[in-house]
């Protein structure tokens, strides 16, 4: 089997958020960059595990500048067999599904994994586009996932549970809590990835339909106010008249 | 024209689906336009969405179980009959599987979870939480279709008009290539992205056990209940009332937090609750700083208290 797994890299969970240029452009300054939890965690681990029960290839693709290279290099630490990079800043989630696209009809996939979503702009957006492009089944937030032949059997979190689906390869699925568990690379994985192949290849032509216009932080939240542990009518009482909630 | 596909798990029109035509009706309304409401295979009483402003309700028979790809198609055909230039769905699981296809379809710009209504006077502006609730981003749409998701719990329903007849829309149907094998759902409950009011607990539960007072709380609030990540990863709780970053990201009016330290991790999946109660025996949690709401104590000594507090409390009005 050909597996491609999308990933991202993304500032890490515990990044102070902060803007530049007219609040038009994050301020990169100090912060630290991790590959996207839900591409290394679940989807690329996913992956390592078909190819090693299976055989086959696990190929890493990321769309961005030579920054990305250390994220890049960490899935290859990680087990991946070779990498993609696109080579561009980046653009919208459609800029990035097209480019995405354009190598998976070369490679001629058998499965393509993406994390549930990226933790910097939550889009959740590329995976179906991608699909869409490739022509291929899609299944969102994939929590579980058996293989027998050509066909997987995939649990997907939907409100309130989860629906068991049937699907035949080549398919695309987005990688949630539960798909795989975490690996941590180990010295001989990160002395491979050095010799592993990471092709860098121009991108294609795309013009953005979406951009954005500005960015603002959220109104500083108001200051906890304390409620005696022995009065309980008053929490009740300030959740029915100041919150209105109840 | 606004199209708004509605998702019917079951058969059943959910909030959800009130709020997308809500959302539609008030950006149709904006584009000096009407909002057509599409329901896919069989839905009972789908006229209901004339009430939050359909002009028409539309219902393509014979794609019960979902597949993203044929339901894409459905949407992307009916969107290019009615000539749609926008389109909204809800930000559930249907949706996060069908915004990217049918925006790829329609060659349209796309945004997902918004949580405004469209700014229309320079461009078409939406707003939508980035870095996982830490910032908002506002969006410029440049082309002229435009598909959007909307974020649940944010465009409350609003009544504004009477039920509609349900007309059958003539499409081609794909045939599904995702099988649908089951469902399993909890019954009788809101299910979490949808629930209002939400009680989780944690680890200072110290036991599965002691979930009884939590339960209760639940019950008498008619409030749905969540977890933190530990308890669901020990199995102490089922992993779909596991709200956070890697859970169920949640919007509701009420969060009681109990027993939570409040990592970011969790926070990040709970910080778009519009009121947060938190009770922790530890002062120096760091949840106290993202609650509206705190109270230092014993959770097996106030909890019981405050589910006396509501009783009396429901009782008396």
């Amino acid at each position: 089997m050909k597996l491609l797994v999308c990933v991202s890299k993304t500032p890490d969970t515990t990044t102070k958020i902060s803007f530049t240029d007219n609040d038009t452009a994050l301020n990169t300054q100090g912060v630290q960059y991790i590959m996207n939890p839900y591409d290394e965690w679940y989807a690329l681990v996913r992956a390592l595990e078909l190819k090693e029960a299976a055989g086959g290839t696990v190929t890493i693709i990321n769309v961005g500048p030579a920054d990305n290279d250390t994220v890049i290099r960490k899935g290859l630490a990680i087990g991946a067999d070779d990498a993609i990079r696109i080579d561009t800043a980046g653009g919208s989630a459609y800029f990035v599904a097209r480019q995405i696209a354009e190598q998976a009809k070369v490679g001629a996939y058998d499965m393509v994994f993406f994390g549930k979503e990226t933790i910097d702009y939550n889009g959740s957006q590329i995976g179906a586009m991608v699909a869409e492009m490739l022509e291929m089944p899609f299944i969102s937030y994939a929590t579980k996932m058996d293989m027998n032949g050509n066909t997987a059997t995939i649990a997907r979190d939907i409100e309130g549970g989860q629906e068991i689906v049937e699907v035949d390869t080549p398919f695309a699925l987005s990688a949630a809590k539960g798909l795989a568990e975490q690996r941590i690379p180990n010295m001989r994985g990160i002395m491979m990835a050095k010799r592993k192949p990471l092709n860098v290849v121009a991108p294609i032509e795309v013009s953005d339909k979406v951009s954005v216009a500005s960015y603002t932080l959220p109104p500083a939240k108001q200051d906890c106010r304390y409620i005696d542990a022995e009065n309980m009518d008053e929490l009740v009482n300030l959740l029915h008249s100041e919150a209105k909630v109840i | 024209m606004v199209l708004v596909y509605t998702s019917s798990p079951e058969g059943q029109l959910k909030k959800s689906a009130f709020e997308a035509v809500t959302f539609g009706h008030k950006t149709a309304q904006q584009l000096g336009t009407e909002v057509v409401a599409l329901t896919i295979g069989n839905v009972n009483n789908a006229g209901v969405l004339g009430q939050y402003g359909a002009a028409k309700v539309l219902n393509v028979a014979g794609a019960d179980s979902f597949d993203s790809g044929s339901h894409a198609a459905i949407i992307a055909q009916v969107a290019n009959q009615i000539g749609a230039n926008v389109v909204v769905m809800p930000d559930d699981s249907t949706g996060k599987s069908l915004l990217g296809r049918v925006a790829v379809r329609l060659d349209a710009g796309s945004v997902s979870s918004v949580k405004s209504v469209p700014d229309t006077g320079a461009g078409f502006v939406v707003q939508k939480n980035v870095f996982s609730g830490k910032a908002i981003a506002a969006y410029n749409i440049s082309s002229d279709k435009k598909v959007l998701s909307i974020a649940g719990n944010t465009f409350p329903p609003e009544v504004v008009g009477a039920d509609v007849a349900v007309e059958a829309a003539s499409v081609d149907v794909p045939a599904n290539r995702v099988r649908v094998k089951e469902v399993n759902t909890v019954k009788g409950t809101v299910p979490l992205p949808e629930a209002e009011l939400v009680v989780s607990a944690g680890r200072g539960m110290k036991d599965p056990g002691n979930w009884g007072i939590i339960d209760e709380l639940a019950e008498i609030l008619g409030a749905t209940t969540a977890c933190s990540r530990p308890v669901a990863d020990v199995g102490w709780r089922p992993h779909h009332e596991h709200v956070g970053q890697t859970g169920v990201a949640i919007r509701p009016n009420l969060y009681i937090a109990i027993g939570i330290s409040g990592a970011i991790q969790h926070l990040a999946g709970v910080n778009q609750s519009k009121t947060i109660v938190v009770i922790n025996k530890d002062p120096e949690a760091p949840f106290f700083k993202a609650a509206d709401y705190g109270i230092v104590g014993d959770l097996f000594d106030v909890v019981p208290r405050l589910n006396e507090a509501i009783k009396k409390f429901k009782a008396a009005n």
